[in-house]
């Protein structure tokens, strides 16, 4: 839309304004200005220290001293390393089993999508997890989970199964802080899908519902290819919180026991902080950037070929 | 409407889903609930092992008064008013003024631009980490609330100028085009007239940011050392440490954490959610 102002705008500013103002303030740079700050802050904070990153993976460095050069070492260390392997291991698995957010969250958003009285209310109260600091939620689960006096140990001695301290345990721990990862998640999806749900179009679901059209196949063939905006955030977002995830990590088991139950983005905080090894740090970041970086390109590509 | 409005279905559908509602709300939130019923149990309860069971005592007033006297929390909670509102300001600010230039200025680099905003937003914390720390420390603001505002507003930025910029681009193009043809400068314009436009999308964008900005832990962790700076985030799981066995205190303390957050959802939960599902409709 703005291609075809430009033109009468120059034209405009010719006639009107006085050719000195013109010279001393060039249009051009008009959008720059308004942008310098933003972008002054935005450079300083995030694109340098992406760049810093990579090249300080390339250094051993203890955070005092001298950085030394070593190449690919790092890397060859990272990947010889049997931490960094269960720690992207369990990437996958967050990753995978985030992918269940979408769908619960898309089930509780048709379950919710009624006009009864109060509903409004019920909509906020699933909503609710979200809006909580993922410490309190970290919190909450360690104590659910708790062997001695957790409710989850609780309810499995009702039904006679075998209690467990699952934050203890090599095996369940990972699944355990997913768990409680989901929780959060699925009320964000639940929230897009309800969105998704209040703008459908009628006369599609009218037309679907003469031609006799139910229940699975309605959702399959008319309701969803239509969710579809809803559906391609949840995801993306999914995926990216599933690779971000810390909070729950540092605050539910600090990545034990023995080390059973880190991801990357909390190896690299250990090694860094406090290992002190500071390039061996920068190096496992710089490997969870560029896993990171195909879903922020995919994400990108689709969205400005919307906007253009 | 999809799924159909149960309003035309039989007396018995209609009632068994409204049970339905209280009862699944409650499975939920169980495990909220029961951190709001263990903040106002009493210590003989949390040493006997009743956690789940009825309080035999309701010690609100005394829990909660033992968090702010015997426990750093009404620091922390200072602290995370005083990084937190500064910071949404500033990130509000600055993108409002990008949000402008990006949404009704054409040039080259228009697009490459959102698109670094957009994705800088989404690059995983530990990439920024050690560059971030180091410049904190050669700024002088290790360790200072200063660090943590100036790391928000830079980061925030990101989201906050695609926000802004997709709803200043609705506004119609010929109410800045009259206030040119008249000779009003560019920056009067975005100050007389884009401004009072986009009040509302402003305070959408505060109340998700600030919720945003209140829960962060790991940047606490990093840029925070003494109990004078640290936000209620980072003080909790401190807290935790100290104070192993009572439960009763860390959840209290837990409880007044989220409140911040907590109410202005509430208060605001339309502009809220407004905010978070940006795009969910649109293609």
């Amino acid at each position: 839309m703005q291609d075809q102002n430009t033109p009468t705008l120059r034209a405009n500013q010719l006639r009107d304004k006085p050719p000195i103002t013109r010279r001393r303030f060039p249009k051009q740079l008009t959008p720059w200005l308004f942008m310098a700050p933003a972008l002054l802050l935005f450079s300083l904070y995030v694109l340098y220290p992406i760049i810093s990153s990579f090249i300080l993976s390339f250094y051993n460095w203890d955070g005092m001293g001298d950085k030394v050069w070593v190449g690919f070492g790092n890397y060859v260390e990272l990947f010889d390393s049997e931490t960094f392997w269960i720690a992207l291991k369990n990437n996958i698995i967050w990753m995978l089993l985030f992918m269940l957010a979408p769908p619960i969250g898309l089930a509780i958003a048709l379950f919710l999508n009624q006009e009864v009285r109060g509903i409004r209310l019920v909509k906020a109260l699933f909503f609710f997890p979200f809006v909580i600091s993922q410490v309190v939620i970290g919190l909450v689960f360690t104590w659910f989970y708790d062997p001695n006096l957790g409710l989850l140990n609780s309810i499995l001695e009702v039904f006679g199964i075998q209690t467990i301290a699952l934050l203890s345990s090599e095996e369940y721990v990972t699944y355990g802080i997913i768990a409680a990862g989901l929780w959060p998640q699925i009320a964000y999806c639940m929230i897009l899908y309800l969105t998704g749900l209040n703008s459908l179009s009628p006369d599609q679901i009218e037309a679907a519902r003469l031609d006799r059209a139910k229940g699975l196949k309605m959702l399959r063939y008319i309701i969803l290819p239509q969710l579809s905006p809803a559906t391609f955030i949840a995801v993306v977002v999914t995926v990216i919180g599933a690779l971000r995830s810390f909070d729950l990590v540092a605050t539910m088991t600090a990545g034990g026991p023995w080390g059973s139950s880190t991801v990357l983005a909390y190896m690299m905080y250990e090694e860094s902080i406090f290992n002190y090894r500071m390039g061996y740090g920068a190096a496992v970041a710089v490997v969870l950037f560029l896993i990171m970086a195909v879903y922020i390109a995919y994400f990108l590509t689709r969205m400005l070929r919307s906007e253009s | 409407m999809y799924p159909k409005s149960i309003k035309n279905s039989s007396r018995f559908v209609n009632v068994a889903y409204r049970i339905s509602l209280p009862i699944t709300i409650l499975l939920w939130l169980m495990p909220l609930a029961a951190v709001m019923m263990t903040s106002i149990r009493s210590i003989q309860d949390i040493n006997q092992g009743n956690y789940w069971g009825w309080p035999t005592s309701f010690n609100f007033i005394e829990n909660y008064m033992m968090v702010f006297q015997s426990t750093e929390m009404g620091q922390y909670l200072l602290n995370s008013i005083l990084i937190t509102i500064p910071a949404v300001m500033g990130a509000v600010a600055l993108s409002t003024l990008a949000g402008f230039a990006l949404a009704k200025y054409k040039f080259k680099a228009n697009i490459w631009m959102l698109a670094i905003f957009i994705g800088g937003n989404f690059v995983p914390f530990q990439i920024l980490m050690i560059p971030v720390r180091d410049l904190t420390i050669s700024l002088g603001l290790y360790d200072t609330h200063m660090g943590l505002i100036m790391f928000h507003i830079a980061f925030q930025t990101g989201f906050c100028t695609l926000f802004m910029r997709n709803f200043i681009v609705g506004l119609p193009n010929e109410l800045l085009e009259s206030a040119r043809v008249d000779g009003v400068s560019e920056f009067k314009i975005f100050w007389h007239i884009v401004l009072p436009l986009v009040r509302p999308a402003l305070a959408a964008l505060s109340v998700l940011v600030f919720t945003f900005i209140w829960n962060d832990y790991f940047w606490a962790l990093v840029l925070v050392q003494s109990d004078t700076v640290r936000p209620v985030t980072a003080g909790l799981s401190s807290l935790q440490g100290q104070w192993l066995a009572s439960w009763n205190l860390i959840s209290a303390g837990a409880v007044v954490a989220a409140l911040p957050p907590v109410t202005l959802f509430f208060a605001m939960q339309r502009h809220f959610i407004a905010g978070l599902t940006l795009g969910a409709t649109k293609g």
